[in-house]
């Protein structure tokens, strides 16, 4: 398949097809975890519960486990006879070991103790004083976490969906061992490079699918540091 | 009989201070205008209003305004914030950054309805001179602008009281002197009672007409300003106001040719410089106690006007050799004058004196507009 070559910037249809995949994977599974990760993120900088270091732990542990260690959890838990797997392919026929979304659920966990680690840090500067003086104008709690709390931490919001996304289109190990390595559902761009090296003469397009990659990544952080620059000169105008 | 403005009797303690308040303020001129909470930093004063506001919550007790009861622990009554009506202006003013001026004004006018709103956002822009400001950021904002709109924001968000602390605390003279009329406006301006947190007393004169005094925790003093001030009692806390007396006067008499204007009070009538008020008008008028004299016989071909018998009701002398002496002139009057001279003239309690005020020195700015004379009642 290598051979038939498309011709935007000369890509193979192979290349594109893991820079889209990529882009999908990464995007799908920030956007998923990002409500969640906006909780947590609350919970831990806000709420005073009995388990917040247990609940901090975890949220932390993909960034310390092995990969592979976490692909392997992913996948007795995801898998077609694993707990979650199984129920969710009776009730809804939705598979999602060995799928791209298994990879955009594998990369969304890789990723989000940064993700909570970014909003969690903004959160803790939000003058909690604003949060007092709103509820005197008249705003319940849920209104001033959306009318003030929120629009105050869009900075961090951006740089954790940022550095999210980036270690998303990077995520290897766990990826590899949950979702296998399946061209078209689940082969991003670093399981391409991989799958390029592992073959005799691959390595010229390796090359070209990490020079991608570091241009994929550069557009990213440039596009983020605009953004929170954008959100960060509202803020202070 | 209308409910008291507000109806307190809580306990708060936190850290090592404890706030023991009981207080009833109410009568016309808390309701219709400015009632200071006096009190030295550390008193209790931002603790209390902070309980009224609901940011803070007493151990026990029972708050009310009006006839709405905010807290009470006995009936498990605890209104949140956003339910109490009270306009809170905070010390720093807490504007909101992400939004622009309109935004923060419009901020509790949004929640907290139109109906029955007493004052539009025309008329708060207007009150506040604020139009200027509209489209600019809190951060772009010099200190008196941010109080300003400070202030509109809690008054749009049609409170049923306005809570002010130390709205000037943070500024310098400039600005002060810039947000003052601001201030007196707010009060002139019919509608919102105002409880106005404030350890200078400088501010309260010219502001309001009812003061309650903090001292550690506690009230010590609920009532008239002028009052309050007079009271030898409370000298120590009320401090030596510029070691100065403040008396309630009316307008009744301009002296055109000379620049002056005639105030009656209840020592007689006093010469001030002119204020371009109509007759009738009731004024506060403040006397340093340098500004006045004492002699023991009655002064001819003296260059002061306004000369008044009494009797020394009290007399201190400090450190640094000076003497002042209390005069009942019918009002209570300070005057200061050097130990050796009080000595000479054998003053003493009792004495019979004649006190000379300078007409000149009577301080234009301090002819706070007394609205309503009458009282609050004190528990």
């Amino acid at each position: 398949m290598g051979k038939a070559r498309l011709t935007v910037f000369g890509l193979s249809s192979m290349e594109m097809e893991a820079i889209q995949l990529s882009l999908r994977v990464a995007l799908w599974g920030v956007a998923w975890s990002l409500p969640l990760a906006v909780s947590v993120a609350w919970l831990l900088a806000r709420g005073r519960f009995p388990g917040k270091i247990l609940l901090d732990g975890l949220v932390h542990l993909p960034l310390v486990l092995p990969p592979v260690a976490v692909g392997y959890v992913l996948l007795v838990m995801f898998g077609r006879h694993g707990t979650i797997g199984a129920w969710l392919f009776e009730k809804f026929h939705i598979e999602i070991a060995f799928t791209w979304r298994g990879a955009a659920i594998a990369a969304a966990i890789m990723a989000f103790p940064l993700m909570v680690r970014a909003i969690r840090l903004s959160l803790e500067t939000v003058d909690r004083k604003l949060e007092s003086a709103a509820r005197t104008l008249g705003a319940g709690p849920a209104d001033v976490f959306l009318s003030i709390t929120l629009p105050l931490i869009v900075p961090g919001i951006i740089t954790g969906v940022i550095l999210a996304f980036a270690r998303s289109l990077g995520e290897f190990g766990a990826t590899i061992t949950f979702v296998s390595n399946i061209p078209g559902q689940t082969r991003t761009l670093p399981l391409a490079i991989y799958t390029l090296i592992q073959a005799p003469g691959g390595e010229e397009t390796a090359m070209r699918l990490v020079l991608i990659s570091v241009a994929v990544a550069l557009v990213a952080l440039a596009l983020s540091e605009l953004l929170a620059r954008r959100a960060a000169a509202r803020l202070e105008a | 009989m209308t409910p008291p403005l507000l109806d307190i009797d809580v306990s708060h303690a936190t850290g090592g201070f404890s706030l023991d308040i009981s207080l009833n303020i109410s009568g016309q001129s808390a309701i219709s205008g400015i009632t200071a909470l006096f009190g030295r930093s550390g008193s209790g004063k931002t603790s209390l209003i902070n309980l009224m506001a609901g940011l803070a919550r007493p151990d026990r007790g029972r708050i009310a305004l009006g006839s709405r009861v905010l807290f009470d622990s006995e009936r498990g009554i605890d209104l949140p914030p956003e339910q109490r009506r009270m306009g809170y202006v905070f010390q720093e003013t807490r504007l909101f950054p992400h939004l622009d001026v309109r935004g923060n004004l419009g901020y509790g006018m949004k929640r907290r309805g139109r109906n029955g709103q007493l004052a539009s956002f025309d008329h708060v822009v207007g009150l506040l001179d604020l139009e200027y400001l509209l489209n600019r950021h809190p951060d772009s904002l010099s200190g008196g602008e941010k109080q300003r709109v400070a202030i509109g924001r809690a008054l749009l968000s049609n409170p049923e009281l306005l809570l002010l602390d130390e709205p000037l605390a943070s500024l310098d003279a400039t600005h002060k002197n810039e947000i003052l009329p601001f201030l007196e406006r707010l009060r002139d301006d019919p509608g919102i009672p105002i409880i106005y947190v404030s350890h200078s007393m400088e501010e309260i004169v010219r502001l309001a007409d009812v003061m309650v005094l903090i001292s550690e925790g506690r009230v010590l003093a609920n009532g008239n300003v002028e009052d309050l001030l007079s009271r030898l009692d409370l000298r120590p806390l009320t401090g030596r106001f510029e070691a100065g007396s403040v008396i309630a006067a009316t307008l009744i008499g301009h002296e055109k040719k000379f620049g002056l204007s005639r105030l009656s009070f209840a020592g007689g009538e006093l010469l001030a410089p002119m204020v371009d008020l109509p007759l009738g008008t009731p004024l506060r008028v403040r006397i340093r106690a340098r500004d006045v004299t004492l002699a023991t016989r009655k002064p001819t071909a003296v260059a002061a006007q306004n000369i008044y018998r009494g009797t020394i009701v009290q007399m201190e002398t400090d450190t640094s050799s000076r003497t002042e002496a209390l005069l009942d002139i019918g009002v209570p009057l300070w005057a200061r004058l050097s130990a050796k001279s009080a000595q000479e003239l054998k003053l003493a309690v009792g004495t019979r004196a004649y006190a000379m005020i300078k007409s000149v020195a009577i301080d234009g700015h301090s002819l706070g507009r007394q609205r309503v004379i009458g009282g609050a009642s004190s528990e």
